[in-house]
């Protein structure tokens, strides 16, 4: 079955997106298939790859790009949430005419349309939020 | 057509519990998962409210009850899952709705 | 074949980022041909009031955007009657949402639809996907 999910909340704070990973994690154990990871609202936050953990602590972030590199996941950040919370890749830093950029790896920028077209292409689409 | 409603929410912090128990059909099921596995729990102020929901199956995110040391005090009936289980119920009801 | 998109609004706007976002939603949403709703249940109803003055606190006033989504073919806009009277409320203090009607010669007709928990139950139960916030 393909799977799509998406994350409104940013790692940390609640733990949605915990959550919807270890549901991503088992899903691919099953055998499904995950179409699409969608971040949104302060869901973004976790595309940065600038967080530091302690050492005794889970890294969301890591986690999430760690399971994409394993399972060629499409990990997608709304661009308009993102530009709103400062989570940047480089074209789009360039862009903006800022100093850095600060998106972490299998995380791409894109659009709302990502989103709709995951709900329309996917058997199922679970939303993990607050 | 069959819903999967996901609930995250403590029925003590929030109305999220009794909306979805509002707006749930007879033969959908509801998993509690975060903080919602709160309300499954024996004697609480809620479990009436799950037992009294009539054709409506309840499921517990068992890591979640087992993270809040609350596994061993959850009502009878009800059904536990882990991570692998959420999946299985996603796949096996036609839509998954969250009230978050 | 188009599938029965539903956004599911439960929160208030500008005390959380919920609403505004969701309605960014739909806009682009609308452009891809699918049968679209939208629920305003609990404090979700409290984003289609009349009379939102935000100037004071800063934030972009985003209720006028709600008239507009009738022209973006999203006219089917369900409001839960039992959260508005919870919470005092009537029709009269919702906007007044329309849409025209192309098939009969551009009437003017009502896109908010006043259901109560059961029927909404009902429209809730027959979507493809969901979306909540």
């Amino acid at each position: 079955m393909k799977f799509s999910i998406q994350v409104n909340e940013g790692p940390y704070q609640h733990q949605a997106s915990d959550t919807a990973y270890q549901f991503t994690k088992a899903a691919l154990a099953a055998g499904h298939e995950i179409f699409r990871v969608f971040f949104y609202h302060d869901g973004v936050n976790n595309a940065t790859r600038l967080a530091v953990p302690p050492q005794d602590d889970r890294n969301v972030s890591a986690q999430w790009s760690e399971l994409a590199k394993e399972n060629d996941l499409d990990m997608v950040v709304c661009i308009a949430a993102a530009q709103r919370r400062g989570i940047m890749d480089a074209d789009e830093a360039k862009r903006q005419g800022l100093d850095a950029d600060n998106i972490a790896d299998g995380f791409r920028i894109s659009g709302l349309g990502q989103l709709i077209e995951a709900g329309i292409e996917s058997d199922r689409l679970l939303v993990f939020g607050a | 057509m069959a819903t999967l409603h996901t609930v995250n929410k403590s029925p003590f912090e929030s109305a999220t519990f009794e909306t979805c128990l509002g707006l749930a059909k007879s033969g959908s099921t509801v998993l509690l998962i975060e903080d919602g596995v709160y309300a499954a729990t024996t004697g609480n102020s809620a479990a009436d409210a799950i037992s009294n929901a009539e054709g409506i199956n309840f499921a517990v995110l068992g890591p979640d009850a087992k993270a809040r040391g609350v596994e061993s005090k959850l009502a009878d009936g009800i059904k536990v899952v882990d991570y692998t289980g959420f999946v299985e119920l996603a796949a096996e009801h036609d839509t998954v709705q969250a009230w978050l | 074949m188009a599938k029965k998109f539903m956004y599911l609004n439960r929160k208030a706007p500008y005390g959380t980022v919920y609403a505004l976002e969701s309605l960014e939603v739909v806009l682009i949403g609308a452009a891809f041909d699918q049968d679209v709703s939208l629920a305003f249940v609990g404090d979700g109803v409290y984003q289609l009031t009349k009379g939102q003055k935000t100037d004071d606190i800063g934030q972009k006033n985003f209720s006028p955007t709600y008239s507009a989504l009738g022209d973006y073919d999203v006219n089917k806009i369900y409001v839960e009657k039992e959260s508005l009277e919870e919470r005092g409320l009537s029709l009269d203090d919702l906007q007044h949402l329309v849409w025209e009607d192309e098939d009969e010669d551009w009437a003017e007709k009502d896109s908010i639809r006043l259901v109560s928990r059961a029927e909404l139950a009902d429209v809730l139960a027959e979507q493809d996907i969901t979306l909540s916030f």
